[in-house]
């Protein structure tokens, strides 16, 4: 198990509230650097809050959120968001600027965090719609022009924009068809590969789990119940983790291995 | 830091590249690089010993004066690279994609005439679409009083209250003061022909035939005109009213006819309370500037303006309302895909609906005039 001083996302008696509704009360997690971590949980159980509480879009009520060892709370504006160009957010429908193309969108935080010319950022911009698989004729296109899945690659291809240590992914793959799915776990596990990457997936998707997670956490009552791989969750005997991990889906989804 | 030296050895130019080579320092580095001309036709090697990390971007830069080195006839080879780095560079040349290519550039003065023509053609379209929704809103209309069961009265009451009962205060207000200032700078003007008096019939006249109904659409264009577009909008890109399609609602009579009726009953009792603050305004500016009291401003006012010039204003709401509201509801349906095209179309609601109403509005003197009134 990871400690403060190595894991690259460290949360601490977490506890997070809108209103009266408490949505995580002491809620401990660790994330070390360069594994494929899946967050499940059922319907409401505050998996995306976590998600946008860590990445400082959330103030948390109580409790500490340490990335890269640093706490986001204690940062000045400036190393702020140098500590921003470290991680990239994919959001669940791609959350693309609508305004502007694809290209435009991949471009925006090259533009805003970099000094490089105009010409190389074109060139990073080709690279990585490339490297996310998309048709080079995206480029030129609205959001509202592409299909589901492909708003999904562009929104990877710009949180990838600044090469960043750490991916938030929400729900990468809901919405998708089964191949396209299949499709983007694949880009999400090479990617991850070649660039050394850290992801940390909210997903609902058993497929994925078993594909990609190295390990699973999983979010109930209120914290993080267990984590561990995809073995050990299936060893489980917490009733909803035994459902989740034992239904007809997760059964279907499991692979001999 | 990343930094590059050249040496020659042997017949080979090596590069040694050290350091970091992360997107902070890729616009550096490709400027190095790039400065870096080897004599022609002798090998390159590159030497990535000392590159400690190396990111997508940096791999790009590498992977960009390697292919320019052999382009230009050098044969370039890369040694020492750690198998991450080999990874990286290799992922990065396996998604070297020619760049489209960005259109020419038209010449000015061709693309100012295309302009022209397009935004001409635009107008055609738009102007023949309004047109269109004129037609439709009015079959609805007309089936929705052949079967008044069909009218969804709730909404309708909804409306009225939103676009008529709440812009109460605002219109009462501007209405308000326009009359006192029409009265003050009237008084003005008329104080050197010592014909005070008449300031009475210049409010009158204007207030009643003009000015309410015109500043109480152009407030009602502004914020119901555009709720309206904003909230069809939004449903559109949602796909609320696919949704209301498939379970066989019409769109029309649920979204368009509530809101144009509820403004059609409505927007002539703004009017008319536009007309009583207004002309308030102008007898209490009348009263304490010139010293017309309330009394003689009331004899002088049924004396010398006809009830007709009030009916004119009246008249004209209505027909004001039904354009307001249509546009309004129209220019939501035109809504497609994006948030950044509600709050275009919800501009051009508000300015195709206020020129409208002024159009209407010289057609309607035109008539009036022909009829003597």
């Amino acid at each position: 198990m990871a400690d403060e001083e190595t894991s690259v996302i460290c949360v601490r008696s977490l506890k997070t509230q809108f209103g009266d509704q408490v949505i995580h009360d002491g809620l401990d997690l660790d994330v070390v650097q360069g594994e494929v971590i899946g967050v499940v949980g059922g319907s409401g159980t505050g998996k995306s809050v976590l998600l946008r509480t860590i990445v400082g879009l959330n103030p948390p009520k109580d409790g500490r959120i340490l990335l890269f060892g640093k706490d986001l709370a204690g940062l000045d504006r400036e190393e702020r968001s140098r500590m921003e160009g470290r991680w990239g957010v994919l959001f669940q429908d791609g959350a693309l600027f609508s305004s502007l193309t694809v290209a435009q969108n991949i471009a925006v935080p090259l533009k805003e965090h970099s000094d490089l010319s105009p010409q190389l950022i074109n060139e990073l911009v080709a690279l990585k719609i490339s490297m996310v698989g998309l048709p080079t004729e995206a480029a030129g296109k609205y959001p509202s022009e592409l299909s589901g899945g492909m708003r999904k690659r562009a929104g990877l291809a710009r949180a990838l924009a600044l090469d960043p240590e750490i991916v938030f992914l929400d729900e990468p793959t809901a919405g998708l068809d089964p191949i396209g799915a299949a499709a983007f776990d694949e880009l999400i596990a090479s990617l991850q590969r070649n660039l050394g990457l850290t992801v940390f997936m909210v997903t609902h998707d058993l497929d994925s789990l078993w594909a990609i997670c190295d390990r699973i956490a999983v979010l109930a009552e209120k914290r993080v119940l267990i984590v561990g791989t995809m073995e050990t969750m299936q060893q489980q005997d917490h009733p909803w983790i035994h459902e989740y991990f034992h239904g007809p889906r997760a059964r279907a989804a499991q692979r001999p291995s | 830091m990343a930094s590059v030296s050249t040496e020659r050895a042997g017949d080979h130019l090596v590069v040694k590249l050290t350091g970091p080579c992360h997107i902070e320092e890729a616009g550096h580095l490709d400027q190095q690089l790039s400065d870096i001309i080897p004599e022609p036709a002798i090998g390159v090697r590159i030497d990535l010993a000392g590159v400690d990390a190396l990111d997508t971007a940096g791999a790009w830069v590498v992977h960009r004066n390697i292919v320019r080195l052999r382009d230009t006839g050098h044969a370039v080879r890369l040694v020492h690279s750690k198998p991450t780095i080999k990874t990286l560079l290799d992922l990065v040349a396996a998604n070297d994609l020619p760049l489209e290519a960005e259109p020419p550039d038209e010449a000015a003065l061709v693309a100012v005439v295309s302009h022209i023509g397009q935004a001409t053609v635009e107008y055609a379209v738009e102007a023949r679409n309004l047109i269109n929704f004129l037609g439709l809103t009015t079959l609805s209309l007309g089936r929705s009083i052949a079967n008044p069961r069909r009218i969804r009265w709730t909404a309708l009451i909804n409306h009225m209250e939103q676009s008529g009962l709440n812009a109460v205060p605002i219109v009462g207000l501007i209405s308000f003061l326009v009359g006192a200032v029409l009265a003050y700078q009237g008084a003005d003007q008329l104080r050197r022909f010592g014909a005070e008096i008449f300031v009475v019939n210049l409010i009158g006249v204007s207030m009643l035939r003009e000015i309410a109904i015109l500043l109480t659409a152009i407030i009602v264009a502004g914020r119901s005109g555009s709720a309206f577009t904003a909230a069809i909008g939004s449903m559109k890109v949602r796909e609320e009213i696919d949704a209301m399609r498939t379970i066989g609602l019409d769109p029309m009579e649920i979204l368009v006819l509530p809101r144009v009726i509820g403004l059609v009953l409505t927007l002539p009792l703004l009017v008319f309370i536009a007309d009583i603050m207004g002309l308030f305004g102008g007898a209490l500016v009348s009263w304490i500037g010139l010293g017309i009291s309330p009394g003689q401003f009331i004899e002088r006012l049924s004396d010398a303006i006809p009830l007709w010039s009030f009916w004119i204003g009246i008249i004209k709401a209505p027909v004001f309302a039904f354009l307001i509201a249509m546009v309004g509801c129209y220019e939501g349906f035109q809504v497609e895909g994006s948030a950044e095209s509600v709050g275009r179309l919800t501009t051009q609601s508000v300015v195709e609906a206020i020129f409208l109403v002024i159009i209407t509005d010289g057609l309607f003197s035109i008539i009036f005039s022909y009829l003597g009134i």
